[in-house]
């Protein structure tokens, strides 16, 4: 096996990836290594070819390949090491990472502090165990997006979309621009799962039919997708017998939820969290496990990849202060929960020391609330931080800043809880 | 006119071991398969157990071949590289009359001659299957019964017997026979007709309308579907073995077994259906399944199921397998009706059908060249770190893992196209290789398994299909101009 | 007097503006959660433009296709026939990030131009 070591290993050059890597070589880290498994760096950002990337971080509205090539090129200038065609098998505690690559052969390496940045994967059909037969012609949209953009393969000519996710509107545009028809686009919830602003320029603008309360009940096709049949839900999401209709098409694209990707996470031994998905970590983006730290996708999945950058670099300035020696697993952390019309927080803990600095809590509503919300954040029905907003939607990621406290004040408190509700 | 000894009918389980039972002869043999691959059919949409043969009713063929059977999988796995475990079988009672029952089903495993079978109680089940409901007052433990893949043993029968001289035409459909009086001297198939001294049918569903050619009309055939679910092999830690809840007259019931790749599967159901090529899944069979599944292990989770599909059995209405030189073909021994426990009878039922043939008047001279054991592609993920580097060392694409879920490689997906039966749809290369089976489903593995399937076999990938026929995985170029 | 609602895209809150028109003319918008809703209004009902990606074709590369996007918003209407229109170009790699691939596409004033380089094919075991 060919051995390596370096003071800071990343997994995967994703935006997350690639900002934690850069940021630990700015704070001061010796070497940093990157390992992707795709024949070009950028994760999933090279088949992500629309814009709407980097508003923020680079004051520009770049395409996803803009956006990969910006921090690669940050990157490099940073002298981080990249690697692509590199596909990591298994980590071990160290952390130590076993990978594999046609060039190389079989790789371990020897890290001082790893950053998890695996990204997320797409649920699939299966996962909804959605009835009939199964021919060829169902894809997940991510798939569908990698095949149209880059091996250069349009997937079918009379598409179905099942979710309202940007993924799943990204693709009814990209498809539509080549050639294929979008016969409908259907949604199990009441409201559109993607930004507004998708569904306008993704669907409206190409007059695609949008079915809410709607699912799939069934695929038909021998060989191939002939047709779907569609029904209304209810607002548990069950299919109302004696509504359903049939849309023929000879393709089902599915958009219908992303799965952080942790099974290295969580065969290591890294503690997560059944609502995210991903590890459960505290405002240094720090992991359960010492020296693993994980930032993007992998620890929830994000709307705006200028957030992933940001959170990212926190976790590289983590782990590169690890890697030196500077960083502590924390002496005793204040949970961080989900109250009322939340769906999750990350992080999910935070260290007591870092009370009297401030933090930021990122989270997603669990319900969309279109008129004037508050979010606030109680220590023991204490107030921390208030904000108001002109709207909750669980499809757009909320940020609340915990200001500097003293840490007196929350001396005895166990836990934080975190609440997105109307103005009354 | 190619003219062969024998022309075996259907390449699935069964099929495939008696063409490999018959290519340790000099014979000139023959295997005909309508679909796009072997093991299509019935074989690749089963529960994967090798019973231990006290279920089914004494004195039968069922029960003859069950027997036999199991204890052939051994030699018989470790000869062809397929892999078996006798993990055991549990039949789980709930209730007082559950526990008379497996007294019964003790009882007549006896008289089939079974060996490692008892009765434990409730506390005893739950201590070696933890998982297992709070509501179990006892258990028949099968030390015999295990798990195997049935696809991979069926293929790699075939591959076998191919390699060992029997020739294999894919997507050709047997359609009728010439006779002369009381013998087949022919098939007529989709690629022209074939003489053959011997004919074996061992064509699954659709055995019955072959036998119906031939003026057989004892048996008849009704698909009988069972649905399952797939799950997570996070799930797969939940069971260590194979339970079955009590018996009814139809069905052994719904399953929850670990799978020989560590998933759990969950099934299936029993519903008569009038279509042979209806593998569609049902709302309310799904719902029937996950139910049933429940109640032997409460503890499994909606959110660990990857994937659904079901399968068809070829339910016969005699009451027991077919297995038998008909009276009105001589010459033709027909394999048929063979449902549970079919794939466990199938080397048994193989060898039968030998001695059949035997009977028929087929000499069985031994080949000096026949080859019994079989390698097949390396898996990488089951290899260990030195194995793994001493086979990228030898090529280098097995460094390249194309499959993260299930840790498949490059290398494996291109042995997997210029195999003896060589993959040439993507469903090939997923049941030889694993791609495709883990939790993203084929989510990261298709465009890179289209792209390398395209290079090996020379085909664009346009022209890949699913399984054959007209499932094409995409429909043109990203910039053709649509039809 | 005709009312016509319309989301405005300008920033991701996406208010729900009903613009309520008098033959041509704009008598009110409602809804606007800030100034700009007006201009986009007026933009959108007279000039609507958007961004376009897609990809192009390219001959000798790591991959068959690389994406390309709009240096600005085009005119709506030409959204599909420029798609249809980049479908005829075959570009040859190397190719440069931000190479400009069709100046002044359709008499737009707008040109389209790569995303992204594009390296000759490396000689590599993935072929």
């Amino acid at each position: 096996m060919k051995m390596m070591s370096c003071d800071v290993l990343v997994i995967g050059s994703g935006p997350a990836g690639l900002a934690a890597a850069t940021r630990a070589r700015e704070e001061g880290a010796q070497s940093v290594l990157v390992l992707e498994r795709n024949p070009e760096f950028g994760g999933i950002l090279p088949q992500c070819i629309h814009n709407g990337f980097g508003v923020r971080v680079f004051g520009s509205d770049l395409t996803g390949p803009e956006y990969a090539q910006r921090w690669i090129q940050k990157a490099i200038s940073a002298s981080v090491a990249l690697q692509m065609e590199t596909m990591v098998l298994e980590i071990r505690p160290g952390p130590t990472v076993i990978a594999s690559s046609a060039r190389d052969g079989l790789i371990e390496v020897r890290a001082k502090a790893l950053v998890l940045a695996m990204g997320c994967r797409e649920r699939p059909r299966g996962a909804l165990a959605i009835p009939g037969t199964r021919p060829s012609g169902v894809y997940t949209a991510g798939t569908a997006q990698r095949l149209v953009n880059m091996e250069g393969y349009v997937p079918g000519e009379s598409v179905v979309i099942l979710g309202s996710g940007d993924i799943g509107m990204i693709m009814a545009r990209r498809l539509t621009l080549e050639g294929a028809k979008i016969e409908a686009m259907l949604e199990v919830q009441p409201w559109v799962s993607g930004l507004r602003r998708n569904l306008v320029q993704c669907v409206q603008d190409y007059d695609i039919p949008l079915h809410t309360q709607t699912t799939v009940v069934e695929v038909r096709g021998r060989d191939r997708v002939e047709e779907i049949v569609a029904a209304r839900v209810n607002d548990a999401w069950q299919p109302i017998a004696g509504t359903e209709w049939t849309i023929g098409c000879d393709t089902l694209l599915l958009s219908v939820g992303l799965v952080p990707e942790n099974e290295l996470s969580r065969q290591v031994g890294v503690r997560l969290d059944d609502r995210t998905g991903g590890p459960v970590v505290d405002e240094r983006y720090a992991t359960s496990l010492p020296g693993v730290f994980a930032a993007g996708n992998v620890v929830h999945v994000y709307d705006v990849v200028d957030d992933v950058s940001e959170a990212a670099m926190v976790a590289g300035e983590s782990a590169a202060r690890w890697a030196a020696g500077e960083g502590s697993h924390g002496h005793g952390h204040i949970r961080v929960a989900a109250g009322e019309n939340v769906h999750h927080v990350v992080p999910q803990k935070v260290q007591r020391e870092r009370l009297p600095a401030g933090f930021t809590l990122a989270f997603r509503a669990m319900r969309p609330i279109e008129a004037p919300a508050v979010m606030t954040v109680r220590a023991d029905g204490e107030l921390l931080a208030r904000r108001r907003l002109r709207y909750a939607r669980p499809s757009e990621m909320l940020v609340i800043e915990v200001p500097p406290s003293k840490l007196g004040i929350l001396d005895a408190t166990e836990e934080l809880v975190v609440d997105v509700v109307a103005v009354t | 006119m190619r003219s062969y000894d024998v022309v075996i009918i259907g390449a699935g389980v069964v099929g495939s071991l008696t063409a490999r039972a018959l290519s340790r002869y000099q014979l000139d043999v023959l295997l005909v398969e309508k679909c796009a691959d072997v093991g299509e059919g019935t074989t690749k949409g089963n529960s994967a157990i090798v019973h231990a043969g006290y279920d089914a009713v004494p004195g039968t063929l069922k029960a003859e071949m069950n027997a036999a059977g199991n204890p052939m999988y051994v030699e018989l796995c470790d000869e062809l590289d397929v892999d078996f475990q006798r993990c055991g079988t549990y039949v789980v009672g709930v209730s007082d009359d559950d526990l008379l029952t497996l007294d019964d089903l003790y009882e007549r495993g006896l008289r089939n001659g079974i060996d490692g079978l008892a009765i434990i109680s409730g506390q005893e089940m739950r201590g070696r299957e933890p998982a297992v409901t709070e509501a179990c007052v006892g258990a028949l433990y099968a030390e015999t019964g295990g798990i195997v893949d049935p696809f991979q043993l069926c293929f790699a029968a075939a591959e076998n017997a191919v390699v060992n001289g029997v020739e294999l035409w894919l997507e050709t459909e047997a359609l009728g026979f010439v006779r002369e009086g009381d013998r087949v001297v022919g098939v007529r198939t989709t690629r022209g007709t074939v003489g053959a001294r011997w004919v074996v049918i061992s064509a699954g569903l659709w055995a019955d309308e072959l036998l119906n050619d031939l003026d057989y009309h004892r048996l008849e055939i009704t698909p009988r579907k069972g649905e399952y679910f797939v799950l997570d092999k996070r799930a797969g830690d939940l069971v260590n073995s194979v339970l079955f809840p009590c018996p009814t007259p139809i069905s052994k019931g719904i399953v929850v077994t670990r799978t020989i790749h560590g998933n759990l599967m969950i099934g299936p159901n029993a519903q008569n259906v009038p279509d042979k090529d209806d593998r569609a899944t049902t709302p309310d069979g799904l719902r029937e399944i996950m139910a049933g599944a429940r109640k032997l292990v409460p503890g499994i989770r909606d959110r660990d199921v990857i994937r659904t599909f079901a399968g068809l059995r070829a339910g016969g209405n005699t009451g027991d397998f077919v297995i038998e030189r008909l009276p009105t073909a001589q010459n033709v021994v027909a394999l048929a009706g063979i449902e549970s426990p079919g794939l466990t009878a199938a080397p048994a039922i193989a060898q039968h059908a030998v001695d059949l043939l035997a009977e028929a008047g087929m000499p069985r001279t031994q080949k000096a060249s026949y080859q019994p054991r079989r390698q097949g592609i390396p898996r990488f993920a089951d290899l260990s770190y030195k194995e793994r580097e001493a086979l990228i060392a030898e090529d280098p694409r097995y460094g390249n893992v194309v499959c993260r879920c299930e840790m498949v490689t490059e290398g494996e997906v291109v042995a997997a196209c210029h195999a003896p039966i060589p993959a040439q749809t993507y469903d090939a290369v997923k049941r030889r290789t694993r791609v495709g089976s883990g939790r993203c489903q084929g989510g990261f593995d298709t465009p890179l398994v289209l792209e390398i399937m395209s290079r090996e076999l020379g085909l664009p990938v346009t022209e890949i299909t699913k399984r054959g026929e007209r499932s094409r995985m995409v429909a043109r170029r990203t910039k053709d101009v649509p039809a | 007097m005709e009312e016509r609602n319309l989301i405005c895209v300008t920033c991701p809150v996406g208010c729900n503006l009903t613009v309520v028109l008098d033959g041509d003319e704009i008598v009110e918008v409602r809804g606007a959660g800030c100034r700009r809703g007006e201009d986009f209004v007026r933009e959108e009902l007279t000039d609507p433009r958007r961004m376009l990606a897609s990809t192009v074709r390219v001959a000798g590369g790591q991959y068959p296709l690389v994406p390309v996007r709009s240096v600005e918003p085009l005119p709506k209407a030409l959204l599909l026939p420029t798609a249809r229109l980049l479908r005829r170009v075959v570009l040859r790699a190397p190719v440069a990030e931000h190479q400009v691939v069709v100046k002044d596409v359709l008499n737009s004033g707008v040109s389209i131009v790569t995303s992204r380089s594009m390296p000759v094919c490396k000689d590599s075991h993935r072929g």
